[in-house]
């Protein structure tokens, strides 16, 4: 199997969603209230827009995320050919790990990674 | 047409090639997609009912209950007949609510699940698609559904989703690291991606005992981040029931609720498959060096009853966490991450490459 059966994954979930949402939404008994379509939060109406600025309290972690994330990428090659490039490659990510272990601690030590 | 138990691959190309014979080879890849996603979509659906029933009982029994009784044998009815009953009720579109954005969260989440699916092997020659980027592609696809979470969460104009949402967005960002390098410990020991290759490469040893130490740390830390990631208890912050009424996924109802809640099952299978998978020897029956006779009676145990006796494992394990331990905190959540499982899974991948360039693994 080639990778354009990844299509037949994409049609297999999107067919078993759909059929049941078209089941669901012409079979089931309807009826209608309006308090039905109220967000559901705790018996009082809402006060207020949902849809308003969130405090973003991880903006660090997403940073400090894509930092690592783009690490591991590098990572991945190096790890399967780590048989290959033997203590030379070694060394070489140790380097590397030692600067993105500074990268940590200086985060660390400035209060980067505690939840505010 | 030879039927084997213990080797598909020679039953699917059998079947491929009478296919062949009686059809174009347009019509042969139609029909065998057919196939194949036909029985995606039922095992998805069953084994997703049976997870939730066996949720249950696990929990019941943990909490000295008998858990559903009435339905049939031993409750063993009460998923399909919860199904039923879900796939009945009436779908209700919340006033104000991004129409388009809410109604395409469930199919984001559900096509996250499925591509996941897509590698895993459940035996010799039962595996759909063998990339030589498996491990890499399943970390990949499995943080798309992260992206149907949020949808979900955004566009369902409820601030206790949007809450849940955000939590769910923290916290599987972190811990996707600590997933993908506890693997990465693997893949230097395995020396590929390919996961059929790495399911064949530990037929003398399974790489938890192959890799000593550093692969007991992975598999450890695997297990943490891959509860974490599926949004689990302990880790269940995103859908917090008494915070948050139901996370992410309040406002949705009937079917559109079911298939949330079938894709968090399904994760869990799928985190489960992954460490069956790369730690514990696949389909691989478990053998002991020179203990002939032993091995000779664990090669009798077919490939698919191994796969699915080790995946029910790990599955009992992350139920196992999730009724004994308390919720932990956002902050909490973060610094394990942050603090701990990076850290020592950074020295941790050292280590594993130390061993592998000394050739002190077995």
């Amino acid at each position: 199997m080639e990778s354009s059966a990844l299509l037949l994954f994409f049609i297999t979930a999107i067919s078993l969603v759909g059929l049941a949402l078209v089941f669901s939404s012409y079979v089931p008994p309807t009826s209608y209230n309006t308090a039905k379509f109220e967000p559901y939060e705790c018996g009082i109406e809402t006060i207020g827009e949902t849809w308003n600025q969130y405090t973003v309290g991880y903006y660090l972690f997403a940073i400090l995320f894509l930092i690592f994330d783009v690490e591991t990428v590098f990572i991945f090659p190096w790890a399967t050919v780590m048989r290959e490039v033997g203590m030379t490659g070694f060394i070489e990510i140790l380097i590397f790990f030692a600067i993105l272990g500074l990268g940590l601690f200086y985060g660390w030590k400035k209060h980067a990674l505690k939840w505010e | 047409m030879g039927f084997n138990i213990y080797d598909f691959s020679g039953m699917t190309h059998n079947m491929h090639l009478w296919f062949l014979e009686r059809m174009s080879p347009t019509a042969t890849t139609i029909v065998e997609w057919t196939i194949i996603g036909v029985s995606y979509m039922l095992f998805v659906a069953l084994f997703g009912l049976f997870l939730v029933y066996a949720e249950r009982k696990v929990c019941a029994a943990f909490q000295q209950r008998l858990g559903p009784m009435r339905v049939g044998y031993w409750g063993l009815l009460q998923t399909i007949a919860d199904f039923i009953k879900l796939l009945m009720k009436e779908l209700i579109m919340p006033k104000s609510a991004d129409k388009f954005l809410y109604n395409l969260a469930p199919f984001i989440v559900m096509i996250a699940t499925f591509l996941a699916m897509a590698v895993l092997p459940f035996a010799k020659g039962l595996q759909t698609l063998d990339f030589d980027i498996g491990i890499f592609y399943v970390t990949a696809v499995s943080s798309v559904g992260v992206i149907g979470i949020l949808i979900a969460g955004w566009s369902s104009n409820n601030k206790y989703s949007l809450i849940g949402a955000m939590r769910s967005g923290a916290q599987i960002l972190s811990y996707e690291l600590s997933v993908s390098l506890s693997l990465v410990t693997i893949i230097i020991l395995a020396g590929s991606m390919q996961l059929s290759v790495v399911v064949e490469s530990q037929r003398d040893a399974w790489f938890i005992f192959k890799g000593h130490i550093p692969a007991l740390i992975a598999f450890v830390i695997f297990l943490i981040a891959g509860t974490a990631e599926t949004n689990r208890g302990p880790f269940d912050l995103a859908e917090a029931e008494s915070e948050l009424t139901a996370g992410f996924h309040t406002e949705y109802s009937g079917i559109k609720f079911a298939f949330f809640f079938l894709a968090e099952y399904i994760n869990m299978f799928i985190v489960a498959a992954m460490a069956t998978t790369v730690f514990l020897g696949g389909w691989m029956p478990l053998h002991f060096g020179s203990f002939e006779s032993f091995n000779v009676v664990m090669d009798f145990i077919p490939p698919l009853v191994w796969f699915f006796m080790k995946v029910l494992g790990v599955i009992f394990l992350i139920m196992w966490f999730k009724w004994t331990f308390p919720r932990l905190r956002v902050d909490q959540i973060l610094t394990l991450e942050w603090k701990y499982l990076l850290p020592i899974n950074l020295i941790n991948i050292l280590l594993m490459s130390l061993v592998v360039l000394t050739k002190f693994h077995l």
